[in-house]
């Protein structure tokens, strides 16, 4: 047993005649910070969907933390695939809807901020502890869980503390601004208490300031939490500051892997994001 | 912490006035009186109401399958009540049903006179959410996958299937085919409606303001990001769907209760509209809207604007203006320009202790605005 | 066959009724993906309307009356209540759609005074008893069909070859693509109410010829039923609410002639639900895809 806590296998995700990701495969180890870039429509917010259950994958399967959590490998063109690495088995298409991915460890943010608008700073990171509560509705309803209430506050507040949001603890989210608001979506993430935090261009729309003090934020929870961290990104000055690994994603396809030295000097790399001259 | 607790002791106040008020009105009224009519009337709409702003208002599923609910509760509450003695004349069509016992007298025959019939009573509207509920369940298995406009249609299409099966004369040994249900036990008196209604508001409330009111919140705002966030969406809006029924099914009974008889035909979707339309007068998202909304519309629609109907409105008498229906149409021309341009309604999404609180006033406008 | 055959014609006489409401929800669904709430009752006003106008007008001017009123009562319906709120949750539109049919049935009864207002050959030609197959049955049971396919042509001609139709279109594809190509977007959304509204005053006048009286919930069933039609043949599409209107007119007569006239309305809601779980998008629907 491997020690990579999120295993992509043969992922295929496929829109009709659209393959926005095609066959992608990739590792990524217990505490590492790994960014997936590429250009934009490269299919790297699709496959953080297919790892965090919102598309079922056309094909592949995903690992996490050792466990076969996502697999589809449907019979037809993909078939062969299949036959050759296992022998011919065929098992049903295992897919979790996103709340048991989360559930198991896994946590996300999205592209365009999605917080809940109507609720405080405080409740938005207070819903995400709601998927570790172990009371039922009932008990809920008549304040029997009254321990357990307490404690989720008690930790929110903790957490407002750590990410530097206590301040503002009572204002509505949507009333902050836009730097605090992505800060305030990877909070959220952080209380349902993840071993792995998927980011989504967490620095879209910041200035060199903001991002700059993201990229120290992010190195420090994943610290702090004891974290692995996985994230798509444009910004290449924060990738290659702050990433372990890259993969770097073009046409759904992966066309490289490696480290940040490694990917800055990758032809195919360059090519794929100032394109290839017609009579090169 | 003080704003919190300045909260609690101005909620309980105002509380308490009302209680009061209620009481008084029992203590100097006869029980058909308008003012207790009104009251009555009020507090199951409330009630209503508030189990459908549940739904539609937090946690952003739009039902309109409330009368159906209603219905189930009502008709559990009159086949379970109506004393066995009388049971002959009002199946009469059908050798006086099929059900021999009656929930009050069984239980004033364990509990003794004084309280056994109350529990009865009790119990019969418990077994009408309880059923609601249920129902809830089974039809919330195909239809709360449906999107917006679709569930509402699809959930509509089951309270109309619902009436259908109460008025087929095949069950009509339990629910007397397309006749009356009648001669069951009524309160008379204001002041249990209100304790009742108020009650199962209070619970509603708490639901609200738990963990799992919060996750409903979170699914109204944002389904994806509450999915994303480990809420298992089937499973809330299930329990959503259920709960708000079973307290619709109670709220059905009570109006069976305030009725005095029971039929299929009021239960249709006329009702559940204007059910949805006192929510939205109160305020989508708002239970002290919806309940002060309710008492508003049953005044006005029972009491005040009478005249409208009648020749004579605030002194000025004009028979041919004033006639039969003038009062209804008046009113939707009200709730138009509501639904239009006060789209927020009375209270937005506040509730009563916030308006003590002139900073969340402030806050909640901003983003409203944006 | 001899005993269905009165209930098979009737039903598809029904089925043209209903096939010329459910265009109305299916084009304004199509564009503004709004249940028009309130088009059932916009049917039972054109009903009303031809009760009153018959009794008081020459045919030829009573009928032109009717059309012309229900399709201004569309027209001011869009422009009023659903206009203002282009930009807000589609809620809030459902809701304005439920507000007017509240308003219109109340209007409707302060008028008639709550009474149903009989129908007492308001066109006699078309409600003169002919024998069809050795059965007695009105001449508007046959001229419906007939009519409706009639008019369906005429629709379906209009959406594909003129330019209001391809702006129709290009609207239902995508509302503010279509509005950032310079196309009109409300002379569109107009047009859409224009049409259905007077779709629905025909199809009134050819229902409501069959029935006793008209009163004020009579918008309602025919109304939903119409658009269960829509959704059936997939909503957006006119070939699928035409023949999801005659399947459903077809369905609830047989049901009427096999004894289960309580089931009737019911059967048709049973098949809403059915078709939603298994295929939501109807008979003819285009696939629709959310993006996270």
């Amino acid at each position: 047993m491997s020690d990579n806590i999120l295993k992509v296998e043969n992922a295929t995700m496929q829109f009709g005649g659209v393959v926005a990701v095609d066959n992608l495969n990739l590792e990524i180890n217990e505490g590492e910070i790994v960014a997936l870039i590429g250009p934009n429509g490269a299919g790297k917010t699709t496959a953080f969907n297919v790892v965090t259950g919102v598309y079922q994958p056309t094909n592949g399967a995903v690992w996490f933390q050792g466990n076969k959590i996502i697999e589809n490998y449907p019979q037809g063109k993909m078939k062969k695939l299949y036959k050759g690495q296992h022998g011919g088995e065929y098992t049903r298409a295992l897919a979790p809807t996103p709340d048991k991915v989360t559930k198991l460890g896994m946590a996300r943010t999205f592209q365009n901020i999605r917080l809940w608008k109507s609720q405080t700073v405080f409740d938005n990171v207070l819903i995400a502890k709601h998927c570790r509560a172990t009371s039922n509705v009932l008990s809920a309803t008549f304040r029997l869980n009254r321990k357990e209430e307490a404690q989720q506050r008690q930790s929110v507040e903790q957490l407002l503390e750590t990410v530097g949001l206590a301040d503002v603890k009572n204002e509505l989210a949507t009333s902050l601004p836009y730097g605090k608001q992505r800060r305030l979506e990877i909070a959220r993430a952080l209380a349902a208490e993840p071993q792995l935090l998927l980011l989504d261009e967490p620095a879209a729309g910041m200035n060199p300031q903001e991002t700059d003090e993201l990229t120290a934020f992010i190195a420090d929870i994943r610290n702090k939490f004891h974290l692995t961290v996985f994230l798509i990104e444009h910004h290449m000055n924060l990738v290659m500051h702050i990433s372990d690994r890259i993969y770097v994603l073009d046409f759904g396809k992966l066309i490289a892997e490696g480290t940040p030295a490694e990917i800055q000097n990758n032809k195919r790399v360059i090519d794929a994001y100032l394109g290839v001259a017609e009579d090169a | 912490m003080t704003m919190k607790k300045k909260k609690s002791i101005f909620l309980v106040v105002v509380l308490a006035v009302l209680l009061a008020a209620c009481l008084t009105v029992d203590a100097l009224l006869p029980g058909y009186h308008i003012a207790v009519t009104v009251i009555k009337k009020a507090t199951v709409y409330a009630l209503v109401a508030v189990s459908m702003n549940l739904l539609n208002g937090f946690t952003g599923l739009f039902s309109l399958g409330q009368a159906g609910f209603m219905l189930l509760g009502a008709y559990a509450y009159g086949v379970l009540t109506i004393p066995v003695a009388k049971r002959a004349s009002v199946y009469q069509y059908f050798d006086g049903g099929s059900i021999q016992f009656s929930l009050p007298e069984s239980c004033a025959g364990i509990l003794g006179d004084a309280v056994g019939p109350t529990v009865g009573m009790l119990a019969a509207l418990l077994v009408g959410g309880v059923l609601a509920a249920l129902m809830a369940y089974l039809i919330g298995l195909p239809v709360l996958r449906l999107k917006s406009d679709y569930l509402a249609i699809a959930t509509l299409g089951f309270a109309e299937i619902l009436r259908a099966f109460f008025q087929w004369n095949a069950l009509g040994p339990i629910t007397n085919g397309s006749n009356l249900l009648k001669s069951y036990p009524t309160f008379t008196h204001a002041t249990p409606y209100v304790l009742l209604s108020g009650g199962m508001i209070a619970i509603i409330v708490l639901l609200i303001n738990s963990t799992y009111g919060r996750a409903f919140k979170a699914i109204r705002d944002d389904e994806v990001a509450a999915e994303a966030m480990g809420i298992n969406l089937a499973r809330h809006k299930r329990l959503a769907f259920v709960i708000s029924s079973f307290f619709a099914g109670i709220g059905g009974g009570m109006m069976a209760m305030y009725m005095g008889t029971i039929a299929a035909a009021p239960f249709k979707s006329a009702m559940t509209y204007e059910i949805l339309l006192i929510v939205v007068i109160g305020g989508i998202g708002s239970i002290t809207g919806s309940i002060l909304a309710s008492f508003l519309y049953i005044f006005s629609s029972e009491w005040l604007l009478r005249g409208l109907d009648s020749g004579t409105f605030l002194g000025i008498s004009a028979p041919s203006l004033f006639k039969n229906g003038f009062r209804m149409a008046a009113f939707s021309v009200i709730i138009m320009a509501i639904v239009l341009f006060f789209r927020k309604g009375i209270m937005g999404d506040r509730e009563l202790p916030d308006l003590l609180d002139r900073r969340g006033r402030k806050h909640k406008k901003e983003a409203a605005e944006k | 066959m001899g005993e269905g055959l009165p209930y098979i014609i009737n039903g598809i006489s029904v089925g043209g009724q209903y096939a010329l409401i459910a265009i109305g929800y299916t084009l304004v669904y199509g564009i503004l993906r709004l249940i028009n709430f309130a088009h059932g009752d916009v049917f039972m006003v054109a009903g009303l309307v031809m009760v009153y106008a018959t009794s008081a007008l020459p045919l030829y001017l009573a009928l032109p009356l009717v059309l012309i009123a229900t399709v201004l009562l569309g027209f001011v319906i869009e422009r009023v209540a659903y206009k203002p709120l282009r930009s807000a949750p589609r809620m809030s539109l459902m809701i304005s759609a439920i507000g007017v049919s509240y308003l219109i049935q109340n209007l409707a009864f302060y008028i008639t005074g709550g009474i149903p207002q009989p129908v007492t050959r308001p066109i006699p030609w078309i409600s003169d008893n002919v024998m069809v197959f050795g059965q007695s049955t009105k001449r508007v049971t046959l001229l419906t069909p007939v009519l409706t396919i009639l008019l369906v042509l005429a629709l379906v001609y209009l959406i594909n070859h003129t330019k209001i139709g391809m702006a129709m279109r290009a609207a239902a594809k995508d509302f503010e693509t279509a509005q950032l190509m310079g196309i009109r977007i409300n002379a569109v959304i107009s047009m859409t109410f224009v049409i259905g509204s007077f779709l629905a005053a025909v199809g009134s006048i050819l229902y409501f010829t069959n029935y006793p009286s008209v009163a004020i919930t009579s918008g309602g069933m025919p109304g939903l039923k119409a658009f269960v039609a829509a959704v059936f043949g997939g909503i957006g599409s006119i070939p699928g609410a035409v023949v999801g209107a005659f399947i459903i007119g077809l369905c609830e007569e047989l049901i009427k002639g096999a004894g289960y006239t309580t089931f009737s309305d019911a059967f048709t809601f049973a098949l809403l639900i059915v078709v939603l779980c298994v295929k939501p998008t109807g008979l003819f629907g285009e696939k629709v895809t959310d993006k996270v």
